[in-house]
């Protein structure tokens, strides 16, 4: 690890104080509430781990950045650093998960989907093994770090693995559900997380089931389908149009693969447009999933929304969802322009 | 099915045999097999599964059973059979091998084979599994041993090398490596493909104990056996086979030819005869 990352990494330590020193500005009308964007997924995974023997956690060299150490100060017997060997950590994962545990493993997305993508399709869906393969930092949250660090691919490339279910947690609250939600789920799982400053969208720890999406604000004339970090900027994109009298209906599709048809069915029914919007390259990811939907539907007007298919710029996040269009006011403009082009 | 109670060396000469004639026979069912990385590992999978691993076929999710990785998932057709004469499933199920629907393809799929601890194919993963394995076993409180038989081109994947410091790291003694050192890969000898020599060495550089042994040599085999150490915390255990690809039929033996192949008519029922009569001293071709 360099010593600029190690640096990151200790500013995830106590994270509400990190929050306050790194405030997120994506989101304009929702500022994230006090202690929000924590990362809780050590804190989650230990509490779930007192009563259910089966749980384990593993990282690669990251436990201070992802927060697994959280995990490790309460339950050490069950924790493992396996240093920078993702590979190794995602089979070694699937051994232990034929012996009857629940294996936790986090660590970079860019490492854990894209580094390790052959052990999670070969060792962990093709054998059916409850592995939780957790992807932190996804995106492009690491910003300058540069594209090595970035995971715009890993929707794209682990939902056409078959026997994977695919789920982006939208914040802390969603993070607590999705893990909940987790220890008994059938097969192999990719959970997706930001980078620990996602902006709240959940007041409380919402009611989850996967593969079915959870509509937060009803609409007519467009629907928004976000996932993960893009949810706060989709609702508050839909508050801003509703200004100007456009009924927008919001629509969080956390699981990409098996994906909710029906709720794209139904808004492909009950409203005049449909607008995916993800941090993620724009081929591949949520919008191609939905658009492999409506493609058996009669024809609406339709727009993929995310990051174009190249490299993107050095730069900080905030810089970057803004140069992008991927922070509320990005979002806000595209919905606006495609509603204009229909008219 | 043979018990363990009367295991003698005949008897693991004899269940060698059977694995080579068998991947013989079911070869000619698939119309192509993988006979001579089979042949170069059939005496270590006889002592291994029929003197020497603790298992039970009647049960076999047995939590503290000894569990076997095939990382070279290739020779499964070798580990088919066994596990069907050992009772795990019913050896006429072995007819349908790699037809339309069958549990039993060229690499082994664990959702479909009774009393395979874990599906493989693609090279480098098995160690990987068996470390899992082994830290499950050592954190439950378990003593099983876990077993990983590794191509020795396989160990050119990076991810062997991965496992292979975190068994040391985290001194699984129960942990064992079992490296078929057949001494070919697919385009050519390994030494001129990607050299692994001195490969024993290279293992005990990363904290393994080394043993390496004549792996068609009952007797050396079931001797390293005996040496592996008991409990679960030490140095990780690795034991080199040297052997000969395709051991056991004249033409195949170190010939570059034979990693996959067919053998019809006349040809068939000459190998067959060939491996009935049992292993003939080892001849290498002269140097050209």
């Amino acid at each position: 690890m360099s010593t600029e990352m190690q640096n990151e990494a200790e500013i995830f330590r106590g994270t509400t104080e990190g929050a306050t020193r790194f405030k997120d500005h994506r989101s304009v009308q929702g500022t994230p509430k006090k202690g929000m964007p924590a990362f809780v997924l050590g804190e989650e995974l230990a509490e779930m781990a007192k009563t259910d023997p089966r749980i384990v956690v593993a990282t690669a060299d990251l436990a201070s950045a992802n927060r697994t150490n959280d995990f490790n100060d309460i339950h050490p017997e069950r924790f493992f650093e396996f240093g920078i060997a993702e590979k190794n950590m995602i089979t070694a994962a699937a051994g232990m998960a034929a012996c009857g545990l629940v294996p936790y493993v986090a660590t970079f997305a860019s490492f854990a989907a894209i580094l390790g993508a052959e052990q999670i399709r070969t060792d962990c869906a093709y054998p059916k093994m409850p592995v939780r393969v957790i992807g932190t930092h996804s995106g492009m949250s690491m910003g300058f770090y540069g594209s090595s660090h970035h995971a715009l691919e890993d929707l794209g490339m682990l939902r056409v693995m078959a026997d994977l279910t695919v789920i982006c947690a939208t914040d802390a609250n969603h993070l607590r559900a999705v893990l909940r939600a987790s220890a008994d789920h059938p097969g192999a799982m990719y959970i997706r997380l930001g980078r620990g400053r996602d902006p709240q969208v959940y007041d409380t720890v919402p009611a989850l089931e996967m593969g079915k999406a959870i509509r937060l604000r009803d609409g007519s004339d467009l629907t928004i389908i976000a996932t993960g970090s893009e949810v706060r900027a989709a609702l508050d994109a839909a508050e801003a149009l509703a200004a100007d009298g456009i009924s927008v209906r919001v629509i969080d599709m956390h699981t990409i693969s098996p994906l909710d048809r029906t709720e794209v069915e139904a808004a492909a029914r009950e409203t005049g447009a449909i607008l995916t919007v993800e941090e993620h390259n724009i081929t591949g990811g949520l919008g191609s999933a939905v658009a492999d939907v409506l493609v058996d539907l009669p024809r609406l007007p339709f727009l993929k929304h995310g990051v174009p298919d190249r490299y993107v710029e050095v730069g900080p996040p905030a810089a970057l969802y803004d140069k992008y269009r991927l922070d509320a006011p990005g979002v806000t403009a595209v919905a606006r322009e495609f509603l204009a082009a229909q008219a | 099915m043979t018990h363990r109670s009367n295991v003698n060396y005949a008897v693991l000469e004899d269940r060698a045999k059977f694995i080579r004639t068998e991947t013989v026979r079911l070869t000619r069912i698939a119309g192509a097999g993988h006979y001579s990385s089979t042949f170069s590992c059939a005496e270590i999978l006889a002592a291994l599964y029929y003197a020497q691993m603790r298992i039970e076929p009647s049960d076999p999710h047995w939590p503290d059973r000894d569990r076997f990785i095939m990382s070279k998932g290739h020779a499964a057709i070798g580990l088919y059979p066994v596990l069907a004469d050992l009772g795990y499933f019913d050896p006429c199920e072995l007819d349908t091998y790699t037809k339309l629907g069958s549990n039993y393809g060229d690499h082994p799929d664990m959702k479909k084979v009774r009393g395979l601890d874990f599906s493989s194919g693609s090279l480098g993963h098995g160690l990987s599994v068996g470390l899992g394995m082994a830290l499950a076993g050592r954190m439950q409180g378990r003593d099983y041993r876990t077993y990983v038989m590794l191509g020795d081109g396989e160990i050119s994947e990076g991810q062997i090398w991965e496992a292979v410091i975190a068994a040391g790291h985290f001194q699984l003694g129960h942990l064992v490596i079992l490296l078929d050192r057949n001494g070919l890969s697919i385009d050519g000898h390994t030494e001129d493909i990607m050299g692994i020599e001195p490969v024993h060495e290279r293992f005990a550089a990363f904290g393994w104990d080394v043993q390496r042994v004549d792996g068609h040599d009952l007797p050396s085999v079931m001797g390293a056996f005996k040496a592996l150490p008991e409990g679960t915390t030490g140095k990780p255990q690795a034991i080199v086979f040297d052997t000969v690809k395709g051991r056991g039929v004249k033409r195949m033996e170190m010939s570059l030819d034979w990693h996959v192949g067919n053998l019809v008519g006349e040809d068939y029922d000459d190998v067959m005869a060939e491996l009935e009569a049992g292993l003939q001293p080892y001849e290498p071709e002269p140097a050209e």
